[in-house]
């Protein structure tokens, strides 16, 4: 692949839409944590910095709003990209909540949970993960609630007068705690458990950057995925779902982009750490 | 003449009730007594005393004392033409009332019987004095007044007639006198010197009666030395004895800033034997006899120096003409005082320095309690006097733009002593640094630099003249009266101040409460719309409020205002800055019926229910904040949760995903031998 002869073929895992709403997200989770956690750790000189940076807090109100709407953009582009596709290859929604490609947890993922246990304590085999495994699952789920719990909140912030119409003004201090410490744990969540689940497990270091190029060599996806392998195998549609592999100038870029997320996550997780344990006021 | 006599009782009775006719009352009184004797010219040998007469009226025959031949003789016609006629010979020589011929030396007459008032002063002073003493030159009544002839004051006959007065006294207080040659008198040539002066011009050679003889200024009886307190010649008394007649004369001396502060004042100021010389005084008009002109016969010398130390003695006449004194038509000689214009050099009398507080007496009396004044007292070397703040010769007024005390040059002024590192600076203790810089800056600084000569200056808040430390309770800059010297020009601002919480009359308190600089500082005050005041005040209040202060910064305006951001509600946005109350205060900005409207200020629309935001929540009070506490542990606890969960399961997977990397190593390295390629660059790429 990287000396310019036939291009190699890879198995494609992602649509294009789906790699570039994941981009999108980093973007504005990124841009959410950074405005929002100067506000929560308004105490430690970091946060004052930053805000500075932001062009003062006032603007970094808006940055952080902005970036929560396209957060919820994505989040409903999801839905629609859903729903098309249930009318594309799913005649129910039962079937896509169920069919073997859902996000949806089932028993085999109990399953496959407890043999992962098994498997950490060196008392079986590495199960045969299908297309999604249950932190992939765990993970996507996670955005549900943290949209729904940080977006609920977060709008009841951005308008308080007009909510408080209807809840006590009370249910504000509430909502501020709710909104900021959910958004901490969504932080700390995809930047420490997240980061290492998909992106820098030893085998896959320094990074994985299927979910940008949408691609993974078959190589890996015997290795990662065997069971979607095997039915794909089986199913004879392994072909259809396999296309050419990016330049490596593509590669390159997105690599660049992916390592200005991760050193932004981690420095992010240094400053969590450095205002929870050693700043807190 | 019953009648009359009737009346005349009558008029003396009306008139002894209001005091200052007792002179009328005493001339109408004489007037009755010589009618009386005009009309009864005939009546002497039947007067009583005629019987003395028989023997003492004989000019020639008159018995003598034992041993001498001078005829004890008595002029019958005199005595009876004196104002003891109508006494009789008995009325005073009272031992001999009944006695037999020839009867014994009578005693001394005692005049206090009668003149009681004047034996009491007289025995007080200083010729009473000396009498007791047994001074053999001391006089006693006759000495003065005469004996068997003796008349009212007023007739021209009177030995004590205005006009015979001088040499009443010039008997013995003349050159050549035993008493002038034998008794301490620090003034000669008294009688000589009087009758040149223009007191005696006016008594001896022109008649004038009113003109002060010797009594006039030395009292007739009460005669006492000028070191006497009582004296009318002391120096506190003599400005009173002078004004007797002198009543106007503060109008001609303009030193004098208020008529009665000569009689007060009489140690600060110049009494009037210090410029006219007692006995001496002579119709001239000091001014113009020691004029500027013939000062700078000497000072316009530019070589001129003081032999003593080789000081310049220059003075320069343009700066002298410019000053505000001279346009006064303040003369060299008002300040420099006890010049004398007799002497060639007029300034060789000159004992003492400029003294300001001859006329600014008011300010002098300030300065003196200040703490300038203070230092001064102590001879402090450091302590500014008049002349170092205000100069010298070129003294200006405060209006005048080129003046030191001139409203946009104070700072500077005060600066010269008081800037960082200066002397004042140096040796001060305090809290305040950088004070000049620090109000160059501030909104007073900035406005003063600009031209606003009505903002405050040092000397606005400090006062010019009675600066004192904050400490001392008459500093206007003492907390206590802090609020009353900012509001000399923030005056609305005071009133509502008075009546906050933080005013000791509303809130009752008796520990110290904030003032203006507390909040506003001392020298560094900014505008309160600006970053720096609006982003310090919640640590300022805090100061004293620092639970509440603290719990501002767990809530959403504290944590915003932390990030610098100015337009988040500030303390005094909610509870209102002067006029701040106590929250259960209906008055207050944050009471049930105006916190709704409070809110809205930046919240347009707010309601009641929007108010109920709790400002102050934190999460530590379990008690007054409940769901805010039970919400902070919730979340927590699912942050935990969620972490130590997901920490495992990390840790956990480690060694597996390491074992993998090693298998996935060896398996490329396998390949790239039986390809013959690097593996490090195969493993790199995806």
């Amino acid at each position: 692949m990287s000396n310019g002869e036939t291009p190699e073929r890879q198995f494609v895992r992602f649509t294009r839409l789906q790699r570039a709403l994941h981009a999108c997200m980093i973007v504005s989770f990124i841009t959410l944590a950074m405005t929002g956690l100067t506000l929560k750790f308004s105490y430690t000189k970091w946060a004052a910095i930053l805000s500075h940076l932001f062009g003062g807090f006032e603007t970094a109100g808006y940055i952080h709003r902005s970036a929560a709407v396209v957060m919820v953009g994505v989040f409903v582009t999801h839905l629609v990209d859903l729903y098309k596709l249930k009318r594309r290859e799913h005649s129910t929604w039962r079937s896509l909540v169920l069919g073997p490609g859902s996000m949806v947890p089932n028993r085999r993922d109990l399953t496959e949970l407890l043999e992962t246990l098994k498997w950490f304590i060196g008392r079986g085999e590495r199960p045969a993960y299908g297309r999604w495994t249950y932190w992939e699952k765990f993970d996507y789920f996670a955005v549900f609630w943290g949209i729904a719990v940080i977006g609920s909140t977060g709008l009841t912030l951005w308008f308080p007068v007009f909510f408080t119409r209807f809840i006590p003004g009370s249910f504000l201090n509430v909502a501020t705690i709710v909104h900021s410490d959910e958004a901490l744990l969504a932080t700390g969540f995809i930047f420490t458990v997240h980061f290492f689940n998909t992106h820098l497990r030893p085998e896959k270091f320094p990074m994985d950057i299927t979910v940008f190029t949408g691609r993974m060599p078959l190589e890996e996806l015997k290795r990662d995925k065997p069971r979607e392998y095997e039915a794909l195998v089986a199913a004879g549609k392994l072909d259809e779902n396999m296309g050419e592999a990016y330049q490596p100038i593509v590669t390159r870029t997105i690599r660049a982009f992916a390592w200005v997320a991760l050193g932004l996550g981690f420095s992010i997780t240094l400053w969590i750490i450095y205002a929870v344990l050693f700043a807190y006021q | 003449m019953a009648e009359r006599k009737m009346a005349g009782k009558k008029i003396v009775r009306e008139n002894k009730r209001r005091t200052g006719w007792g002179v009328v009352a005493a001339m109408l009184l004489g007037t009755l007594f010589s009618l009386r004797l005009l009309e009864r010219p005939v009546r002497a040998a039947d007067a009583p005393g005629s019987e003395c007469l028989a023997c003492h009226g004989d000019k020639s025959g008159a018995p003598t004392r034992p041993g001498s031949k001078v005829p004890l003789f008595v002029d019958g016609k005199k005595f009876a033409t004196s104002v003891h006629a109508s006494f009789g010979c008995t009325g005073c020589h009272a031992d001999l009332e009944g006695k037999d011929f020839p009867h014994d030396k009578p005693a001394p007459v005692k005049c206090g019987t009668c003149h009681s008032n004047e034996q009491e002063l007289y025995a007080k002073s200083l010729h009473g004095k000396a009498i007791a003493r047994g001074d053999p030159l001391a006089p006693r009544c006759v000495t003065c007044h005469g004996n068997h002839d003796i008349v009212a004051v007023k007739d021209q006959r009177s030995a004590v007639a205005p006009l015979k007065v001088p040499f009443v006294c010039g008997q013995c207080h003349q050159e050549g006198t035993p008493v002038s040659r034998n008794r301490q008198i620090a003034q000669d040539n008294i009688l000589g010197n009087y009758s040149e002066s223009i007191h005696g011009e006016a008594l001896l050679k022109k008649g004038l009666s009113v003109a002060p003889n010797c009594a006039t200024c030395h009292t007739a009886h009460s005669i006492l030395p000028h070191t006497d307190p009582a004296s009318s010649i002391n120096r506190k008394n003599i400005a009173a004895t002078c004004t007797k007649c002198h009543s106007q004369i503060e109008t001609v001396h303009r030193k004098i800033i208020r008529g009665e502060l000569w009689e007060k004042q009489a140690n600060v100021l110049p009494s009037c034997p210090d410029c006219h010389q007692p006995h001496k005084i002579r119709n001239v008009f000091y001014d113009m006899g020691m004029a500027n002109a013939d000062c700078m016969r000497c000072h316009a010398n530019e070589k001129l120096r003081r032999a003593r130390d080789g000081k310049s003695m220059f003075v320069n006449v343009d700066e002298v003409a410019h000053s505000v004194h001279s346009k006064k038509g303040i003369a060299c000689s008002q300040c420099h005082s006890e010049v004398n214009a007799s002497h060639v050099r007029p300034c060789e009398t000159i004992t003492k320095g400029v003294d300001c507080t001859s006329c600014h007496d008011e300010i002098g009396k300030l300065y003196v309690t200040s703490i300038h004044g203070q230092l001064n007292g102590k001879n402090d070397p450091n302590a500014p006097t008049c002349k170092e703040c205000h100069g010298t010769h070129g003294i200006l007024s405060k209006q005048d733009p080129q003046s030191s005390t001139f409203a946009v040059n104070v700072p500077n002024l005060c600066a010269r002593c008081h800037r960082e590192g200066n002397k004042a600076a140096v040796r001060y203790t305090g809290t305040q640094h950088e004070i000049i810089s620090n109000y160059t800056e501030s909104i007073h600084g900035t406005l003063l630099k600009n031209g606003l000569t009505v903002t405050a200056t040092c000397t606005s808040c400090h006062t010019a003249h009675h600066i004192l430390p904050r400490s001392d309770p008459a500093s206007s800059v003492n907390a206590n009266n802090v609020p009353n010297t900012c509001g000399q020009c923030h005056h609305g601002i005071e009133e509502q101040f008075e009546n906050s919480i933080h005013s000791k009359k509303i809130s009752g308190y008796s520990k110290p409460l904030p003032v203006c600089n507390d909040c506003h500082t001392a020298h560094s005050i900014h505008r309160t719309d600006e970053n720096t005041f609006r982003l310090n005040v919640m640590t300022t209040c805090g100061r004293c409020h620092e639970k509440i202060a603290e719990t501002y910064f767990e809530t959403y305006h504290g944590k915003v205002s932390r990030l610098g951001y100015t337009k988040a509600a500030k303390c005094y946005d909610c509870h209102g800055a002067h006029d701040v109350l106590a929250v259960t205060d209906p008055r207050s900005h944050l009471s049930r019926a105006n916190v709704a409207a409070t809110c809205a200020k930046c919240h347009a629309g707010a309601t009641r229910r929007f108010a109920g935001y709790l400002t102050h929540a934190t999460h530590h009070d379990p008690k007054k904040y409940p769901f805010v506490f039970y919400t902070f542990w919730g979340m927590t606890g699912l942050l935990l949760g969620t972490f130590v969960i997901g920490g495992i399961h990390t840790l956990l997977w480690l060694p597996k995903a390491f074992q993998m990397r090693r298998e996935l190593r060896a398996a490329e390295e396998k390949s790239a031998e039986e390809h013959g390629k690097s593996p490090a660059k195969e493993g790199t790429d995806v």
